[in-house]
């Protein structure tokens, strides 16, 4: 669980996540976004389908992998948050794209 | 990526403070110089968002992390090509570099090649690691250096290391609830202090110093952790801990960090076959370096925390000497920036004292060969138990090991578990880690998608190396 | 131990194979391996296990070891990862396709029924995710792949069961007859029997130098790639008919993509270095098989070492100039199905001087003449 500091500059971003509206702020990463937002599991372990979430918030644990606008296994600490932004966790095999 | 040259005379990887300098040396020398990295803003961790940071007050992380922005904006200014946002995936001994940008990737060459990918948390397995809410202390830095966020609810910190206390006093800065930071113990404290009078005169020691002294009149501190536990079903529930002197006690938390150190982030540097060997001081592969940064592949140096574990000052120091370097190499009839002597001086000056905090924040064993039941291997599910029984079976080292468990061989490629598979095969054979080696690691350093390895531009060489069958 | 009957130089599968039918002879055979058993081309190749497509001097061979691989578990007490479900060869053109046709027909002829021509609809039932330009295919149904490595230590471990001694970390740096028998030098050590077998791979041209019957063997690395894991959406394992491409998913999902783009190596020091250029050249091949496949993650890539011929068959049989040694070495890519029946042909070679596989193909002198031998 993660609060904002009061004054932290910010214009807002309007993005999906698992198809639900979210407001988030501007210049967060996805994986950043994403604990604002409360999600708890970025996406499950390929095993044991237990839920991960984001380690290292660096790009070197690949816990924080999601899928944007329909590209899965993006790593979300690595990616900005942009206007119309579809995120979707990760709870299965990636399907490959359609 | 279509502006970006073909060849360079220098390519820099890494925008910390050591990439940051070496590029700034080289590009004002009149050599062209591009610098790569991964974040899409420049700073690396230790000045990471310095340009961008919402931290409108700057008392909240202090007047260090404010350095970075000078050292940014020099390079800003250089004239060296800055790509943000790339992902180095490949080096060749021949410093042909892959990289990726935005879903597409090229091949370029430099003629000199200065790593300064920096550090990464060194793995702290222990049971529960994996359970979402559970994070390194880095990890809650950088959401608050980036984002602005600090951890709602019950918060605990635990591990050891002058980061750990650096994170806990930014957080209490910020106004932010640390209900306890649990330290866990080296076995090394006598030696420390046999080296603390180098430590007297760095410039670490008093700013550091002051900085746990105001943490600990502010936060409860448990000392002597040798158990640790995170439980939880879906997420961390709480922590579980014993003391050395047999205390136990379970504290419910919402948010728990960990952090026992940084080590060399040495994936590109390995796979592209620079030599590295066993650092018993810092408990870490490092590469074997001269002193000006040169590896063992003759054009490619390393510099910053990827050199040895040293702070960010020091790091800064090594990218000039690795900058200076490819300048003498490449123009030797240029006037240098600086004076070679005197940088070495610098960063002397803030290697002093790196010894007295390997050896008083060294992690305890227990915590780098963790217990049977710890999942080890992050990526596919490898627990240390399954790891020792493959050495009975015979494996010798981590890479025979990979015909019988898929250890290591996940997206990270050994970044979370490399360290602790190579301690524990070198506990249970009882050799040095030195003699057991790390993960054999090959490129793509980072995965690349098949269309970014299918967008190369098309080569005849390629076409012509074709074998039927 | 008493002297063995059989050195064996090269501890990859042919190797451990022709170590474990000796032993099933009744020979004593000891196997020497400069490094450890199956960690060049045995144990990193792609594992398909087909009769499909093969030159067709092979064929008689695949269709014997498939007999052998499909009852695997019986010959070594392990299923080595063998599953079947079919190997399949697309044809991009009407041209490749009819070349396809040609082929079958010349099987048949030679009295081959294995492989099957399909068109287009047929294919997509197969291979659902194919690229819809792809006008038909040749499969066989019930060839497949298995676990490269694990096959390997598993002819290695029955072997031992039999008898068979394997000695790694020695290379072999003489061999010289010795009164009536080999000998065999590793520098540490030395061996002698009346038999030696060369099954040393990338590096058994050496071997048969020392013996007076040079060969061009070409070294080479070729390369594969490993994905990511992805939902389950194909079984067989196929290639391509016009290009380089071996393509297969396994069980956890990840899917592994060969075809023969080499990458350089050093043979001295065991170095393979990988070409992208190369690998850029595979992946697009992929892109345009199989579209499905475009944001699939290369997580890692790898190259061994393994040794061609120019002929792209193996050399197989007795020595022209040395009595009581034999060969089996340069599988150019695609020995590994063939491994567990090249062992049973060099054990009847070796204990009763004949086979009854025609291997005059592969004889070791057939390149004498050729300016580069």
């Amino acid at each position: 669980m993660f609060r904002r500091l009061p004054d932290t500059n910010a214009g807002t971003v309007d993005v999906t996540i698992d198809g639900r509206s979210a407001r988030v702020r501007a210049g967060d990463t996805v994986a950043a976004a994403l604990i604002s937002a409360g999600v708890l599991a970025s996406r499950v372990a390929d095993v044991s389908r237990a839920p991960r979430a984001p380690y290292c918030m660096m790009g070197v644990c690949f816990e924080c992998l999601v899928t944007v606008d329909g590209v899965s296994n993006r790593q979300g600490c690595l990616v900005a948050v942009k206007p119309g932004m579809r995120i979707d966790t990760q709870h299965g095999k990636r399907e490959v794209e359609r | 990526m279509t502006e970006l040259r073909n060849t360079y005379d220098v390519a820099v990887v890494g925008a910390g403070p050591a990439g940051l300098a070496a590029a700034t040396v080289c590009a004002r020398s009149g050599l062209s110089t591009v610098l790569f990295d991964e974040q899409p803003a420049p700073g690396g961790q230790i000045y990471r968002a310095v340009t961008s940071t919402p931290l409108k007050r700057d008392t909240i992380l202090g007047t260090d992390y404010w350095a970075g922005a000078e050292l940014t904006q020099n390079f800003l200014t250089s004239g060296a090509d800055y790509v943000p946002g790339a992902t180095v995936w490949n080096l060749t001994r021949e410093r042909e570099i892959g990289v990726s940008v935005a879903g597409s990737a090229r091949i370029l060459t430099a003629e000199r090649v200065i790593l300064a990918t920096g550090a990464l948390e060194r793995p702290f397995p222990i049971s529960g690691w994996t359970l979402p809410g559970v994070m390194t202390a880095g990890a809650g830095q950088i959401l608050l250096k980036s984002s602005g966020l600090v951890p709602d609810g019950r918060t605990v910190i635990a591990g050891c290391g002058p980061l750990l206390w650096l994170i806990a006093w930014q957080y209490l800065n910020a106004g932010a609830r640390i209900d306890a930071i649990l330290e866990t113990a080296g076995t090394d404290r006598a030696a420390g202090w046999r080296h603390a009078p180098a430590l007297a005169i760095s410039p670490y020691l008093l700013k550091g110093l002051r900085r746990m002294l105001a943490v600990r009149r502010r936060v409860r501190v448990v000392a002597n952790i040798v158990e640790l536990r995170a439980e939880g079903r879906d997420c961390v529930e709480a922590v579980a801990y014993r003391t050395a002197r047999g205390t136990e006690q379970r504290l419910l938390v919402d948010n728990l960090f960990l952090h026992q150190g940084v080590v060399p982030n040495v994936n590109l540097a390995m796979a592209s076959r620079i030599e590295h060997r066993w650092d018993d001081m810092q408990l870490c592969f490092s590469p074997v370096l001269d002193a000006d940064g040169g590896s063992t592949i003759a054009g490619i140096a390393i510099a910053g925390d990827g050199a040895g574990i040293a702070g960010a000052e020091a790091a800064q120091a090594r990218g000039e000497l690795a900058g200076l370097a490819a300048v003498r190499a490449l123009r030797p009839n240029a006037p240098p920036l600086a004076e070679t002597d005197a940088v070495r001086t610098r960063l002397a000056r803030f290697a002093r004292g790196r010894a007295f905090l390997d050896a008083y924040y060294k992690p305890a064993v227990q915590f780098r060969r963790p217990a049977r039941d710890t999942l080890v291997c992050r990526c596919e599910e490898v627990t240390a138990g399954q790891i020792l029984d493959t050495v009975a079976l015979g494996c010798t080292g981590p890479n025979q090991m990979k015909a019988f468990l898929r250890c290591g061989m996940g997206p990270c490629q050994g970044r979370e578990c490399g360290l602790t598979v190579t301690e524990l095969i070198a506990q249970a054979r009882g050799v040095s880690p030195q003699e057991v080696g790390y993960y054999r690691l090959r490129p793509p350093v980072k995965p690349i998608t098949l269309g970014e390895l299918a967008s190369l531009p098309k080569n005849e060489a390629a076409l012509r190396s074709v074998a039927r069958g | 131990m008493s002297a063995p009957d059989v050195i064996v130089i090269g501890g990859g599968l042919h190797g451990s194979s022709t170590a474990l039918h000796l032993a099933r002879r009744g020979a004593r055979a000891i196997v020497i391996e400069k490094d450890h058993v199956g960690c060049h081309a045995s144990g990193v190749n792609a594992g398909g296990v087909r009769r499909l497509g093969r030159h067709l001097a092979e064929v008689p061979l695949a269709v014997a070891a498939m007999e052998l691989w499909h009852r695997i578990g019986d010959l070594v007490d392990d299923d080595c990862g063998f599953e079947s479900h079919g190997q399949v060869k697309v044809a991009e053109s009407e041209a490749e396709f009819a070349a396809l046709r040609a082929r079958v027909d010349e099987l048949t002829h030679l009295g081959f029924t294995h492989e099957e021509l399909i068109d287009r609809a047929t294919l997509k039932q197969i291979v659902p995710a194919i690229s819809e330009h792809c006008v038909g295919a040749i499969v066989c149904r019930v060839d497949g792949a298995a676990n490269p490595y694990r096959t390997t230590l598993a002819f290695k471990r029955k072997a031992e069961t039999l008898g068979v001694r394997f000695i790694e970390g020695a290379a072999v740096t003489g061999l010289a007859r010795n009164g009536g028998a080999w000998r065999v030098e590793t520098g540490a050590a030395h061996y002698e029997a009346g038999v030696v077998v060369n099954c040393a791979g990338a590096w058994a041209d050496r071997i048969a130098a020392t013996l007076g019957e040079p060969v061009p063997l070409e070294p080479i690395a070729p390369m594969l790639m490993i994905t990511a894991p992805l939902p389950p959406f194909i079984k067989p394992v196929v290639g391509a008919a016009g290009r380089p491409l071996s393509f297969k998913q396994f069980h956890n999902g990840t899917v592994l993509i060969g075809g023969g783009h080499r990458g350089r190596l050093d043979r001295d020091i065991n170095r393979t270095e990988l070409d992208f250029a190369g690998l850029a050249v595979s992946a697009r091949t992929v892109w345009d098989l199989f579209p499905v496949m475009r944001a699939a993650q290369i997580v890692r890539c790898w190259a061994g070492i393994e040794a061609r011929m120019p002929d792209d068959i193996p050399v197989i049989g007795p020595s022209t100039t040395s009595e009581g040694v034999f060969h089996a070495f340069g599988f150019s890519a695609h020995g590994f199905a063939l491994g567990p029946i090249v062992g049973a042909i060099v054990a009847e070679l070796v204990t009763g001087g004949k086979t009854n596989l025609p291997i005059a193909p592969f004889r070791i002198d057939r390149f004498a003449g050729r300016p580069d031998t």
